[in-house]
């Protein structure tokens, strides 16, 4: 008899070199389950197990997780766009023009990076909102509220040092705004300035400071965030916090009668 | 009107997004108020019913028979976020091919852009430069954002409302959050990008942005108009009037809390209440301080030789 897809598949994943990459094996027990998120290095900042109602839609609207999906594409589409870039004046912008009139598919790649960018942000801040709103952001979360606030300021940063790379009018412009803003900081307003642009104006040198915070440092630092956030969502009780039980527990929290036990 | 004006505006590649993006929030607020809605009548449901309280909560979970109370984050949590990560980024393709990216004219330091505007996430600092000093604009206000959000969890002492929507258990942190996410942040981006023109005037939506325009209007500083010409006398005016207001403010904002909110008053320390009263002002002084500048063309308050506000 013809074996099914899941079979096969099942037998590709009980194969020795299968383990020896994975470590977990074949079978949807209990434990292999477990063991899928706990024995491999990037899920093990996953809880092992969910409440069901954290599934649904209303729970999370999985901001958090499109947001991640924002960022991947964002990593994706960046390396490919470092490829035909050079940070240095005039080339960079003719590289932009090149990618959008020479390269196979530039266009889509220069446009899906931007539009991610922008719904990046947007994300951030909507998440941001609905955390605020749920009141996910109390105690044991308190500090990853923090770390969360950190990754706001990433994506601004990430998005802002992007803006020049193109080196056109508009990023030219709105760079000067904005770093014209760092020479008004008290005393030492100039010299931060002449640090963040590497001259006195916009120019190659700041192309080429904003070319290394916004395709090493910043990502590396957002990633770097991103696991700590990822882990302390688990460390804080997952995604579901005890305190958001249904409206018994609320009130007797409030009367500070005892709570009803788990799992009755 | 200014149809054609208005389109520009509303078509440029950078600012579809801000178009799109506004009916989005809009959505998300909605969906928050229904669920506060829905929560806050079951809430009170369960505070008149004893006995429905008592059951309510094992009767609801799980909501469907048969159902575990958890499961397993592989698959059934991942396969979710995978999916949604493939939604997005189909919507993201199909966004990027309908609608290139902008790319103006090479960099030219001799040309200046009129008007030159920041990244859209930045228009409300750009917009405050108009009415405070750059560095505060620019980074007093930058900074006093930051720590502001970092320090919400550690000065909100309600007890009420973690985990679920409501609004009767947190009518001062729900809007005082909207206030700051609404007022100081989503409408400058509004006014950032459709209402700012050349040299940065205010052009009703639909209006023609005329680059030759003139505006004769005189912003003159809150002590000149009390005749108040020293030096010394201007920084100690502002000094009384800004110093007045944290006073004023503040005492308001004690006697709201003793009045309505006296449980909250007495679960926070001196530190959390005077740290939340500093931000809650300062945040509110902001439109205070647009108002006046844009009502009653008064520039500045407190004047001294080091900084203005």
């Amino acid at each position: 008899m013809a074996k099914t897809i899941d079979q096969h598949f099942d037998n590709l994943r009980g194969t020795r070199v299968w383990r020896s990459i994975f470590r977990s094996g074949t079978g949807s027990s209990p434990l292999k389950r477990a063991l899928a998120i706990q024995q491999n290095v990037f899920l093990h900042l996953f809880s092992t197990k969910v409440r069901t109602r954290m599934l649904s839609f209303s729970a999370t609207w999985y901001l958090g997780t499109l947001t991640l999906g924002t960022f991947l594409i964002l990593v994706a589409t960046g390396i490919p766009l470092m490829f035909y870039y050079h940070p240095s004046v005039p080339q960079a912008y003719a590289d932009t023009k090149d990618l959008q009139f020479v390269v196979s598919s530039g266009l889509f790649l220069r446009n899906l990076h931007r539009w991610s960018a922008h719904a990046m942000v947007f994300l951030v801040f909507a998440h941001m909102f609905k955390v605020f709103y749920r009141g996910a952001y109390r105690a044991p979360r308190e500090f990853n509220w923090v770390i969360g606030v950190i990754l706001l300021l990433m994506t601004l940063l990430l998005s802002y040092t992007g803006y020049l790379l193109p080196w056109d009018q508009l990023a030219y412009w709105a760079i000067t705004v904005g770093s014209n803003i760092a020479s008004a900081v008290p005393v030492m307003g100039e010299k931060i300035h002449f640090l963040l642009l590497g001259g006195n104006a916009v120019n190659a040198n700041a192309l080429l400071r904003f070319y290394v915070l916004h395709c090493m440092i910043l990502p590396l630092a957002a990633m770097f965030f991103v696991a700590i956030h990822f882990w302390r969502i688990r460390k804080d009780g997952g995604l579901y916090s005890h305190a958001s039980e249904p409206a018994t527990v609320r009130a007797r929290t409030d009367t500070g009668a005892p709570l009803p036990k788990e799992g009755q | 009107m200014d149809w054609r004006q208005l389109w520009e505006i509303c078509s440029a590649p950078d600012n579809v997004p801000i178009v799109g993006l506004i009916p989005l929030l809009a959505f998300y607020i909605y969906l928050a108020v229904k669920q506060a809605r829905a929560n806050d009548q079951l809430i009170e449901q369960l505070e008149a019913d004893p006995a429905m309280a008592k059951t309510h909560h094992r009767k609801t979970w799980p909501f469907k028979p048969g159902w575990q109370k958890e499961v397993h984050v592989w698959p059934f949590l991942l396969r979710i976020e995978f999916l949604a990560a493939i939604i997005i980024t189909i919507i993201l393709m199909v966004w990027s091919i309908t609608l290139n990216a902008p790319l103006e004219e090479p960099a030219n330091p001799n040309l200046t852009m009129n008007p030159a505007k920041a990244p859209w996430y930045f228009l409300g600092l750009q917009e405050m430069l108009v009415y405070f000093d750059p560095w505060i604009a620019g980074v007093v206000m930058p900074t006093l954002i930051i720590i502001g959000l970092m320090v919400i969890p550690y000065i909100d002492t309600n007890p009420l409302g973690s985990g679920y929507y409501t609004w009767k258990q947190r009518k001062f942190s729900i809007s005082t959050f909207l206030f700051g996410f609404i007022i100081l942040w989503v409408a400058m981006i509004i006014i950032g990008t459709f209402i700012r023109g050349p040299g940065w005037q205010w052009f009703w939506p639909g209006q023609t942005w005329d680059h030759n325009r003139l505006i004769y209007e005189v912003n003159r500083d809150l002590p000149d108009i009390f005749g108040i010409t020293s030096n010394l006398g201007k920084a100690i005016f502002g000094a009384i009037v800004v110093g007045g207001y944290y006073l004023v403010g503040g005492g308001a904002v004690y006697s709201l809390f003793r009045r309505r909110m006296g449980k909250d008053f007495s679960r926070m320390s001196l530190l959390q209440f005077s740290i939340m009263q500093f931000l809650l002002l300062t945040m509110v002084a902001l439109p205070l301080k647009m108002g006046l500048r844009l009502l009653w063309h008064i520039k500045y308050v407190w004047i001294t030789p080091w900084f203005n506000i």
